[in-house]
């Protein structure tokens, strides 16, 4: 069943990304104003929502967690947020690529980015302090907690960067409304890299429960 | 409820003042700091009043991470934090108890920190005093909050003091931001009015809001 799931989920994402690529970079037409630059859009908005979404579903699996104490919500929730944080990254990069060339500068401290790159450091945390625990219970425990105080600080790091860039207003380029066929490719993209988080996240599990297995079989033979 | 929390706060400052262990290297560290940044920026210069708000963060944040990684940590000899926990006091006052004495405990090493930063940088403090100590008091509440709930995380961890502020500061942003925006603002002659009163507004709201979700949470994260 956890295989068929992780095959599917992958498969689709797949077909969908091949698809929606070749359409993209063959039929497509350049932007008028950035050329051909700006196809850099489509591999830098959906891994950032991809992202938003797995750190929720981190935060539901730490409640989970909290809730049932059963420990495949803990592995549903470190798999989110690993998967989660690459997507970031991706995010980041792509849209330091799409800077350097639009902006001239690989990094401005504008709302959005500073907020996501905030998101990153939180979630890094949370992943670098995981293994400092030896007790996989208290690991767990910790963890849900974390999840859920890192998803709550999300829209507060939001305004208040908003905020505060409102006074120094940064070098922002909104195109105003994307023409139709850009506006599906984009949004082909986006369920294909939803349903690519959707499997890297199966996969991850899949590890994280064959990791406690092996942790279990290894305590009894010690026990033995 | 209110006598419980009065004897935590009581027996760690009691504790706190008998060996003034994280007192003298807070005092220390933020002096030191205050030195670094003489070589950093022109003292004297024009400039030093608009970022003054930044340094005098700078300093309380660091130097208020030092005295909260003991908060918890101070329990861990003889087996103290068991006998807290096994005590009949809930864990949210055990909490609450070990903030305020923390917050008490940085807000005096800030109080120590500011007249020197006055000093050495030229800058008018008696004016603004009581507008940047509500500012001050409401940004120490946070980090308190923040820094003792992360302080109980982290109190069974290797490498605690590198974890500490690699888990607070990220999520201690958007509090930090209002917090440097208004000192700035305030130092340089304004009042909580515009701008500075949304930051109030978001400052409070931040506070309110982690000490709500810690004081639910502060149970799992001691006991599990």
């Amino acid at each position: 069943m956890k295989e068929k799931a992780i095959y599917i989920t992958g498969g689709l994402a797949g077909i969908i990304l091949l698809l929606n690529i070749y359409n993209i970079f063959m039929v497509l037409p350049d932007e008028a104003n950035q050329g051909a630059v700006y196809r850099i859009l489509f591999f830098h908005v959906p891994p950032a929502i991809t992202g938003m979404v797995l750190f929720f579903v981190a935060m539901v699996g730490g409640i989970g967690f909290l809730s049932f104490k059963d420990f495949w919500w803990d592995a549903l929730s470190v798999a989110a947020v690993e998967v989660g944080v690459v997507m970031s990254v991706v995010n980041l990069v792509t849209g330091s690529i799409w800077g350097r060339n639009q902006w001239g500068i690989w990094w401005a401290w504008d709302a959005r980015i500073t907020s996501q790159f905030l998101c990153v450091l939180i979630y890094v945390g949370y992943l670098v302090i995981r293994p400092a625990f030896s007790d996989a219970t208290q690991r767990a425990t910790i963890s849900a907690v974390l999840s859920i105080f890192a998803f709550a600080d999300i829209p507060i790091v939001w305004f208040s960067i908003r905020w505060w860039r409102t006074q120094h207003p940064g070098p922002v380029l909104e195109t105003g409304g994307l023409q139709h066929d850009m506006a599906m490719a984009l949004l082909y993209n986006t369920i294909g890299f939803l349903l690519l988080g959707a499997a890297l996240t199966l996969i991850r599990l899949r590890s994280e429960e064959v990791q406690r297995e092996i942790e279990s079989m290894r305590r009894l033979a010690h026990a033995l | 409820m209110a006598n419980k929390v009065w004897t935590i706060v009581a027996k760690d400052l009691r504790s706190e003042f008998r060996s003034k262990e994280s007192i003298n290297a807070a005092v220390s560290f933020a002096l030191v700091m205050l030195v670094i940044f003489n070589f950093a920026f022109d003292p004297t210069a024009e400039e030093t009043h608009t970022l003054s708000g930044g340094l005098l963060w700078i300093i309380f944040v660091f130097a208020g991470t030092l005295v909260l990684n003991r908060s918890f940590a101070r329990e861990l000899p003889n087996d103290c934090l068991d006998a807290l926990i096994a005590a009949p006091i809930p864990g949210f006052q055990l909490f609450l108890g070990k903030a305020i004495a923390g917050f008490i405990l940085v807000l005096g090493v800030e109080l120590i920190s500011l007249p020197v930063f006055g000093i050495f940088y030229d800058i008018d403090l008696i004016a603004p005093f009581w507008r940047l100590f509500l500012v001050m008091a409401l940004g120490t509440w946070a980090l308190t909050v923040i820094g003792t709930t992360f302080s109980a995380l982290t109190v069974n961890v290797r490498l605690r003091e590198i974890m500490l502020p690699m888990l607070i500061y990220p999520v201690l942003m958007p509090a930090l931001i209002a917090a440097i925006t208004m000192s700035g603002s305030i130092l340089d002659g304004g009042t909580f009015s515009g701008n500075n009163l949304i930051w109030l507004k978001l400052l409070s709201g931040f506070s309110v809001i982690y000490t709500a979700l810690a004081v639910g949470l502060i149970d799992i994260v001691l006991v599990g």
